[in-house]
């Protein structure tokens, strides 16, 4: 059938993603911007640090891009200095990433119809994007799956120019930065409260805070994330009849 | 350096893969095309708060309460980033308040 329209279907299937993508890069924007200022100044750190121990800027520029997981690139450029073990390299690996476990089993319902997004989504699932991704509410009139793939582009984004620019310029970075570093933790503070407000029960977020700072306690700074884990998990397990009744009674 | 350049590149890979393993894992053991299992929704559901308590823990993991400034940089630093958020609800003003009375704490009093 001929069509009467001045606009093609390829025009208006481009300017539908157009009238899409701004808006979602609108709305993403914002939530990005406290990483903006962590993950340039940690990544500006990560760089400086592979400069340090004797590496070119494209390491850190290389390393941020492809693995993109903050703490565990620090732990890479020490494995990259011990004898040559790559089994120990992916066991070490999934034991500091396995928290990414949980991220993941979180975004099964929101990643869901993303398309072709979904791969990098998944790629880019560090701490930051999975906090943002999984508790903002976005605008109706906003893509999701758009909305959610600015966030985590914008993220890699700073991670690799952070990087870049610690790698390149390094040893020139002079001004008192101790201390940035608390931006991570108060952007998880603040995302921690904002999900209080919104649940109606809190004993998931008491049980991840409780139970985390409980196994902090018993197996210290580098062991505790999989036992406490394991804790939460065993914990939600037990509490799902009593919360589950709970919900039929209330409806 | 004692490794070789092929030696650091698949070194590098290994990171990478097992990053890539603990994000993809859950996606394709629970495939979008196949109903997922109540006990995996449920913790989809319950997860993120527990995981966001835990983050923030993760990020606390080296203060030292026994030696140093006794965690009460840190404690402040939360508890400012907190009030200010319940007060103003703006995340942007929460996290700039707490992380510049953070910085001054660390470097000018303690």
């Amino acid at each position: 059938m001929l069509s009467l329209n001045k606009f093609s279907h390829q025009d208006v299937i481009y300017m539908k993603k157009r009238t899409q993508l701004i808006p979602a890069f609108r709305a993403a924007f914002p939530y990005t911007v406290p990483i903006l200022a962590g993950f340039l100044f940690l990544g500006i750190a990560y760089g400086i640090f592979m400069n340090s121990l004797g590496f070119s800027a494209i390491y850190p520029i290389l390393m941020s891009l492809t693995i993109f997981a903050g703490s565990m690139e620090f732990i890479a450029a020490n494995l990259l200095l011990v004898a040559f073990n790559p089994i120990n390299a992916l066991f070490l690996t999934l034991m500091v990433n396995a928290r990414h476990l949980f991220y993941g089993i979180s975004m099964l319902d929101k990643y869901r119809g993303t398309g072709k997004k979904k791969l990098y989504l998944i790629f880019g699932l560090c701490d930051e994007s999975f906090s943002i991704n999984c508790t903002v509410d976005v605008p109706k009139d906003v893509d999701k799956g758009w909305f959610m793939f600015f966030v985590t582009m914008l993220n890699h984004c700073y991670w690799v120019i952070g990087a870049a620019i610690g790698g390149i310029f390094g040893s020139f970075v002079k001004f008192n930065t101790e201390g940035l570093d608390f931006v991570m933790t108060a952007l998880f503070v603040v995302i921690f409260i904002e999900q209080w407000m919104k649940e109606k029960n809190h004993h998931s977020a008491l049980a991840g805070l409780g139970l985390s700072a409980v196994c902090l306690i018993i197996f210290g700074g580098s062991n505790f994330i999989i036992p406490a884990m394991f804790a939460i998990l065993g914990l939600l397990s037990l509490l799902r009849k009593p919360l589950e009744k709970v919900e039929v009674r209330t409806i | 350096m004692t490794m070789t350049l092929t030696q650091q590149i698949i070194t590098i890979a290994m990171v990478v893969l097992g990053t890539m393993l603990t994000r993809f894992l859950p996606f394709i053991v629970f495939p979008s095309g196949k109903p997922t299992p109540k006990y995996v929704q449920y913790l989809g559901k319950m997860l993120p708060s527990a995981v966001i308590g835990l983050l923030i823990i993760y990020c606390l993991k080296d203060v030292s309460l026994q030696s140093g400034s006794h965690g009460i940089p840190e404690f402040i630093g939360v508890a400012v980033v907190a009030l200010l958020h319940v007060w103003k609800k703006m995340m942007l003003l929460s996290i700039a308040g707490g992380t510049i009375v953070y910085m001054m704490l660390i470097q000018l009093v303690f």
